[in-house]
């Protein structure tokens, strides 16, 4: 069997959204009626202030979490809890530690009633792309911090996710291996068609791999910002033309 | 929780596989390595040869009382005669019965009892005060009551080794499964796991150091009261035989009985000590 990726992305509707959380006996608004569409195929980076429900976005997304109002359609259909188009990369790993890469890698199929034999091998295939095809029999605890991201995007991918949804992926990482996991993600993501969604606080990361940046506003009546992201793949940090759009971003932090 | 003193086996001479073999010098090498084995040993095994030493030359030199504590040979001697006249065996093979089948009926009914505890909060909220009371209340105590509705025969005996090994293996399986990391069962969520499923793959292999913690302190559980309902009312068994021993003043007997029961209680830890590592070498230092 050769293993060909069959996702093939997957357009999200989203409409009048909110949600609040309690806090201190108070109503907190994190998403105040965001509409937005995110395209199929495209890389979509989620920014924002803590607290502005960046994290929040991308759990209701997920299906982990439910809106106190408006509605997420994914291709049309409403989504309503998790779903098999869907795969989640967390901030951390996540990987179970009694089993190997390779048996965490296909974990995400053989939950999904694929035979344990056929996902192995799709697992293996993937295990391979994100350069880990030695450490296939490493229990997670052997693994540096990078390589164990590297097995959680690893299990995501495997399952062939139409849409791919990152929350802060690479937040726990040290400053080079996050750089060098920013490069491999833009290579998976130009190799596997798939819509990419990611929550960063990174705004380097963010002009780095978005199509479009998501401003989420911190304060009460701001509106959230989209931001097309115009350049050229691979994109070079320190070209003038990305270290423009970094100021400009800071600027909508109020912070240039 | 008071168990997590249970000690972790360190890995003492675990590094002899990677010890490098020079090309030039082997017997050097050889004997570098011998000379270290040699330090490794003594350094496990010194005190506790020194404390044999210094018994045997305390009471064979007078300085104690031989009569109460008989010279390291003579016990040795008593216990090589117990055990290959015989006289022993019998007593062995009902002692362990009385635990074994105890212990089993603890394992039967607290682990999966445990599990379900640990997962559904009702079952829990119901079941916990009544145990929290059953376990402040000492299993010796509750003896006299056993002996009363079952008799002074085995079944007291056994039930009352049950009961006291029931509480730790019910409350490290609960524990371990009230432990393991949402995160993980988010995880496994997000991939459209079951109920079941989760259960499974992550809950129950999550629980397991922590079940196994609770085995080992049933099995020394197991081997106290053991002890103690056989010096209270039976006529065979290792608890009787220190006890009898004593009334006959066989005193080498009576420390021969003791070693033994060392012996079960260290046997029964290594037996659980190896099936934990086969169970879960993914959390093993050594593999």
């Amino acid at each position: 069997m050769s293993v060909t990726s069959i996702n093939r992305g997957g357009e999200v509707t989203i409409r009048d959204l909110s949600k609040s959380f309690p806090i201190a006996g108070r109503e907190l608004a994190v998403l105040r009626s965001l509409d937005l569409d995110i395209r199929s195929g495209e890389c979509l980076v989620i920014v924002g202030a803590s607290g502005s429900g960046k994290t929040t976005l991308l759990r209701i997304l997920a299906g982990l979490e439910a809106a106190d109002n408006g509605t997420v359609a994914i291709d049309g259909r409403k989504v309503e809890g998790v779903g098999a188009e869907r795969a989640v990369i967390f901030q951390e790993p996540r990987l179970l530690p009694w089993l190997s890469v390779l048996g965490n890698v296909a974990f995400g199929l053989e939950v999904r009633g694929v035979p344990k034999p056929e996902a192995e091998e799709r697992a293996r295939f993937y295990i391979a792309l994100v350069g880990l095809a030695e450490f296939a029999d490493a229990w997670p605890r052997q693994l540096s911090g990078g390589m164990a991201q590297r097995v959680g995007i690893a299990r995501a991918l495997t399952v062939q996710p139409g849409i791919l949804l990152l929350d802060e992926p690479l937040g726990a990482l040290d400053a080079m291996t996050k750089i060098s996991m920013q490069e491999e993600l833009a290579r998976i993501w130009s190799e596997e068609n798939v819509t990419m969604v990611l929550v960063t606080h990174d705004l380097e990361e963010a002009i780095y791999l978005a199509d479009r940046v998501l401003i989420l506003p911190k304060e009460k009546g701001g509106a959230a910002r989209l931001i097309s992201i115009d350049l050229p793949r691979p994109r070079d940090r320190s070209e003038s033309h990305f270290v423009r759009y970094r100021e400009g971003l800071l600027r909508e932090f109020g912070l240039h | 929780m008071t168990l997590q003193h249970m000690e972790r086996p360190v890995g003492i001479g675990t590094h002899e596989g990677t010890e490098r073999i020079g090309a030039g010098g082997l017997g050097m090498d050889f004997q570098r390595l011998t000379v270290r084995t040699t330090v490794r040993i003594i350094s496990r095994y010194g005190v506790l040869v020194g404390f044999l030493a210094l018994w045997q030359a305390a009471a064979s030199s007078g300085w104690v009382n031989a009569a109460v504590l008989p010279p390291v040979d003579m016990i040795v001697a008593a216990l090589w005669k117990g055990l290959a006249g015989g006289s022993l065996l019998g007593d062995i093979a009902i002692s362990l019965q009385r635990a074994g089948l105890a212990f089993a009926a603890a394992v039967i009914i607290a682990i999966p009892l445990g599990l379900v505890m640990g997962q559904v909060r009702a079952v829990e909220t119901a079941l916990d005060p009544i145990l929290q009371l059953f376990r402040q209340t000492s299993a010796l105590a509750l003896y006299p009551v056993f002996i009363l509705l079952l008799g002074l025969g085995e079944a007291s005996k056994v039930f009352v080794i049950f009961w006291a090994t029931l509480f730790p293996l019910l409350l490290n399986t609960i524990s371990g499964v009230k432990e393991v990391d949402p995160k993980l069962l988010e995880m496994a969520r997000v991939y459209g796991a079951r109920r079941l499923t989760v259960f499974r793959r992550v809950v129950l292999p999550g629980a397991v150091p922590s079940i196994f913690v609770g085995l080992r302190l049933g099995a020394t559980t197991a081997l106290l009261l053991l002890i103690a309902s056989e010096m209270i009312g039976a006529n065979k068994g290792i608890g009787f035989q220190v006890m009898n021993a004593q009334y006959n003043f066989q005193i080498p007997l009576m420390f021969a009985a003791i070693v033994i029961l060392a012996a079960l209680g260290l046997i029964a830890n290594q037996v659980l000590v190896s099936l934990q590592r086969r169970l879960c070498r993914w959390n093993d230092p050594v593999s």
